[in-house]
């Protein structure tokens, strides 16, 4: 039987893991919530919340809003600081014995340095994934995902503060992605992740006003997959470092063409929502594809579409 | 073979056993879970899933009216894509669903206690009243309950099943009292014979009731709590989409709530 010899083990540079499915931040809080729901060591990683070095609040309420086959979600960067997060919810993530992926930002290029430095000093953290992204932030901020030659500073000072596996979160609200993901890989990036959000809003037509006290959100959700899966073609074409996949991914046929677009990992963000198991289902219908198509590693579909 | 489990059983599936339509676009559903559930108590609420497809995406919060033998029970208005969409599920169709989840009402054993329900918050006021009426030793509580028009006031019977008489007030004063039941309840606080530290009050309702209640406990000192809504994604506490403000900063309404102190809530 074929089904012995498959093996789902994918290499983000260093970092070596038992399968390509894990969380996108945010979504997945600090992963206590889910293991209420199913048995989260099984998960390739757990991406956490985005952490800075002070906790924040975040954006006025409402944050969220529904649009057709997405959501908006203005949430702001809330978070509980990098402290708290040692102290109260790594311990937990380290019993679990599950890889721990930090997503992190800042808002100066030594805030993020040391951010990178502090996280990086800790046991049980086994990458960072820093988030360059975000497009709640206000104005001023988002640059350091959109400039390159900003971005490649603000990679370059973390690159210095860390030895930890190193993936850079592109924003999609750029014109040419392939080149933000050159920039990020020259700059010293051991992995990409794209997509973050894509910037957008919603209108109450009745009140006459904006759906988001911020009046501008992130759209995630299956509304984004086309988009994304188009950016990680791109950014495959233009690096040779691993990309994790994410935007939209509800099925392990999505979570198939993102590897097939280039992706050797996937994250799985706004799907928790719909379903809090649908990463295990994800996990075995990728395993399920393999044994039906006589697939024995991933590294047979990575690109394969190119 | 599953090659893993979930773990609780927070997530299932249920049938529909009913779907009646009580007035105009309001409907009392019962759903029947296909496996053992978690304990659910007043104040919790059940994310459910309206469609299997990818459009509503995602579930919709609704509050546990009543347990039933083989289930619960939820009391909803149609107001949008997903109501509009469940309100046309019948018998034998399958939702998936979340919950129990939330805080429940922290009834006190030594009170008595007073429920105030607005419109569709007598959805869990409803359950609320039906255990504490269940429970030994607690006094029959009190229930005040506004409508926009006597046709709206639901749970005539069921309220009657359990001998609670409500005070009713309507808007247009065609059940009950004309005006708003804060001003009712006023009037009853203030009619000198209450010694008010010996009443609670358990809420849920549109915001401006519960923010002019919230004004009138805090000015008399009573302990109150109310139900909240806000928009939700996870309804788990992960992705921080359903905040409101207290004294106490942004809390999320799906985890640290629905219900919350009246005097710690931020309008
Ligand atoms: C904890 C909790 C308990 C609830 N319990 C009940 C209940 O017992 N019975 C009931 O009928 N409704 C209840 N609601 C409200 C219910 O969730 C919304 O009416 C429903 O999600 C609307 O879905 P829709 O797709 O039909 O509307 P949409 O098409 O999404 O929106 C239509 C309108 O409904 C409003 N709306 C959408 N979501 C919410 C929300 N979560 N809260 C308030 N307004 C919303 C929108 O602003 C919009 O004006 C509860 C909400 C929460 C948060
Ligand atoms: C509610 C919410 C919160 C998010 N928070 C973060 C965050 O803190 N840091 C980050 O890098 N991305 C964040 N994201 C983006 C997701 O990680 C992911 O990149 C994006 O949602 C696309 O994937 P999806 O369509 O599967 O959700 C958030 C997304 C959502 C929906
Ligand atoms: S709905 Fe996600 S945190 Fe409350």
């Amino acid at each position: 039987m074929k089904k012995k010899t498959i093996t789902l083990k994918v290499n983000i540079g260093k970092l070596k893991l038992k399968n390509p499915v894990m969380t996108a931040s945010g979504t997945f809080g600090y992963g206590r919530e889910y293991a209420e729901f199913f048995d989260i060591s099984r998960l390739g990683a757990v991406v956490v919340k985005g952490l800075s070095l002070k906790p924040r609040q975040g954006n006025q309420p409402p944050r969220i809003v529904e649009t057709a086959s997405g959501m908006l979600n203005s949430i702001g960067l809330q978070n509980i600081g990098i402290d708290s997060f040692i102290e109260n919810e790594l311990p937990f993530l380290k019993k679990v014995k599950v890889p721990v992926i930090v997503n992190f930002f800042g808002d100066s290029i030594p805030e993020y340095a040391e951010a990178a430095a502090k996280l990086g000093a800790t046991k049980g953290i086994h990458a960072l994934e820093m988030n360059i992204s975000c497009p709640n932030k206000q104005a001023g901020w988002s640059i350091f995902g959109t400039d390159p030659r900003v971005t490649s500073k603000v990679i370059m000072a973390v690159r210095k503060a860390t030895s930890l596996p190193l993936i850079v979160k592109l924003s999609p609200n750029v014109t040419d992605i392939g080149l933000m993901a050159k920039t990020a890989e020259d700059a010293g990036a051991d992995a990409i992740s794209a997509i973050n959000t894509l910037t957008g809003m919603a209108i109450d037509i009745r009140s006459r006003k904006p759906k988001l006290a911020n009046i501008i959100g992130g759209l995630s959700g299956p509304a984004i997959k086309p988009v994304a899966l188009k950016m990680v073609w791109e950014c495959y074409k233009s690096v040779k470092i691993p990309i994790i996949g994410m935007g939209g991914i509800t099925t392990a046929e999505d979570a198939i063409e993102f590897m097939l677009a280039g992706a050797s990992a996937v994250a799985v963000g706004t799907g928790n929502f719909i379903n809090p198991a649908i990463t295990m289902e994800i996990l075995e219908g990728i395993t399920s594809f393999m044994e039906e198509e006589g697939i024995s590693s991933l590294k047979q579909l990575k690109g394969e579409a190119h | 073979m599953r090659s893993w489990k979930y773990v609780l059983s927070k997530l299932f599936k249920a049938v529909v056993t009913e779907n009646k339509r009580l007035i105009k676009d309001h409907y009392l559903l019962t759903l029947s879970p296909l496996k053992k559930i978690k304990k659910n108590r007043p104040g919790n609420f059940f994310m459910i899933s309206v469609e299997s497809g990818l459009d509503p995406l995602l579930k919709r919060p609704f509050s546990l009216h009543r347990s039933t033998k083989n289930g619960f029970q939820i009391l909803y208005r149609v107001v949008g894509k997903g109501t509009t969409i469940l309100s046309n599920k019948t018998p034998g169709d399958i939702l998936d669903v979340i919950g129990p989840l939330g805080n429940t009402f922290p009834v006190n054993n030594k009170h008595r206690n007073i429920l105030v329900a607005g419109g569709l918050g007598i959805a869990p006021i409803f359950g609320l009243a039906d255990s504490i009426v269940n429970s030994p030793g607690l006094e029959q509580p009190l229930l005040f309950y506004g409508a926009r028009t006597g046709k709206e006031v639901l749970c005539k019977k069921n309220l009657a099943d359990i001998s609670i008489r409500p005070v009713i007030a309507t808007d247009d004063g065609t059940a009950g009292k004309k005006g708003n039941i804060v001003k009712v309840l006023e009037k009853f606080l203030k009619s000198g014979s209450i010694n008010v530290n010996e009443y609670s009050i358990y809420a849920c309702g549109p915001k401006p009731m519960l923010k002019a209640l919230s004004a009138l406990t805090n000015k008399l000192g009573i302990k109150g709590y109310a139900a909240l809504e806000q928009s939700m994604a996870c309804g788990i506490g992960t992705c921080l989409g359903c905040v409101v403000h207290t004294t106490r900063g942004l809390k999320c309404v799906c985890k640290e709530g629905p219900v919350f102190p009246l005097n710690e809530i931020v309008w």
